[in-house]
């Protein structure tokens, strides 16, 4: 699995480009995908369209449901929302709302600034949802669908208030190059009795460290540490871990592989251990 | 071999792979071989765990009523132009 079947996007998917999160500033922006040079990035997609547009128009992805998605789960219950929805029945519309609302949220602001920029490309979305929805033929699963045209939407809004880089330039940055899950002089050097075992025991997060871990001050600060994540290791930590996406759903929506999508996943996840670790840390030393 | 399984600097860039069911066969046993003999490793597994479980917490969150309200607002004006042919 993690095999995409053909797609006519991601490899010119372009992220925001925060300068506050350890980037500095750079050359950006790329908008024609037949010209990006791919950093190391291993390329799954052979079908890469040129010309693309984002253009708003082009974000109702009519083009989207003639690929070769992946059958969603639960296509059965998927159906019969989708035909509410045509229908205009206000209960599926609700359904399908709660379901992909915070998701979507929570997407788009990957992409733009502000949480009511963020709002209003998720109302456009559920528009482009409307519109598109006579056309969708079902191939790919509701949920991927659904995404790809808030990232469309959200890639154009974003883009426009901001310096956008491709995302393949972002994985293949954030996949290079080493990046230890634990800093190395945590382990034993070749002097030590063990090599490269732990140096120390390995703290541990308190008496109850799942308590701790689940409080709301806790969850707060990982918010935070997420956001704080490089770009596309917060891309897939959230869609993994925080909205439970499988990683070929992942991959297939960000137009990543499989190997890629893993070792994002890994340095993200570690990263979060970390920043859980050191505000534990941190609170056992304070009084 | 190592006695080890694996060394724990090792260990700890596997974790992710381990729970994603993509160790192969052998690499699998020297994972769970290293668990057995190491608690701080035992330990760190937990860890990441904890911040998987901790991390699917934030992604549970309750709609606006404000929001949702809004969206039946462009959800019914849509219904009223698709009635009348736009």
């Amino acid at each position: 699995m993690g095999e995409r079947a053909g797609a006519g996007r991601g490899d010119w998917m372009a992220v925001e480009w925060r300068g506050g999160f350890g980037y500095s500033s750079g050359t950006l922006c790329c908008h024609c995908a037949a010209n990006e040079t791919f950093l190391g990035v291993e390329r799954q997609n052979e079908r890469v369209r040129g010309g693309r547009s984002v253009s708003a128009g082009g974000a109702t992805g009519p083009r989207d449901t003639r690929e070769q998605g992946s059958q969603g789960t639960g296509s059965a219950d998927e159906a019969r929302l989708l035909e509410g929805l045509r229908q205009g029945d206000e209960d599926a519309f609700l359904t399908l709302v709660k379901r992909y609302q915070p998701l979507l949220k929570r997407v788009a602001r990957m992409y733009v600034r502000s949480d009511a920029v963020a709002e209003e490309v998720v109302q456009e979305t559920w528009l482009g949802v409307f519109q598109g929805i006579e056309r969708f033929e079902g191939r790919a699963s509701l949920k991927t669908w659904v995404v790809r045209i808030l990232m469309n939407r959200a890639r154009s809004r974003g883009e426009r208030e901001s310096r956008m880089i491709p995302f393949s330039a972002l994985v293949g940055d954030e996949t290079g190059g080493s990046d230890p899950a634990v800093a190395l002089e945590r382990f034993q050097d070749a002097a030590g009795e063990y090599p490269g075992h732990w140096a120390a025991p390995l703290p541990r997060w308190g008496e109850n460290p799942e308590q701790w871990v689940c409080s709301l001050e806790t969850l707060e600060y990982l918010r935070g540490a997420i956001q704080g994540l490089p770009n596309a290791q917060r891309m897939v930590v959230t869609l993994r871990d925080e909205q439970e996406w499988t990683a070929e759903e992942v991959c297939e929506a960000l137009g990543i592989t499989e190997a890629n999508q893993r070792v994002l996943l890994h340095r993200g996840r570690s990263k979060l251990r970390r920043a859980l670790e050191s505000r534990n840390e941190g609170q056992a030393a304070r009084p | 071999m190592n006695p080890w399984g694996y060394d724990c600097n090792e260990f700890v860039e596997v974790v992710t792979d381990y729970l994603e069911g993509k160790l192969p066969g052998e690499d699998r046993a020297r994972f769970e071989k290293h668990l057995e003999l190491c608690g701080s490793c035992r330990d760190y597994l937990e860890q990441i765990r904890m911040t998987l479980a901790a991390t699917g917490r934030l992604g549970a969150e309750e709609l606006a009523p404000k929001a949702v309200e809004e969206l039946l607002t462009v959800f019914r004006r849509w219904k009223e132009g698709k009635a009348e042919g736009r």
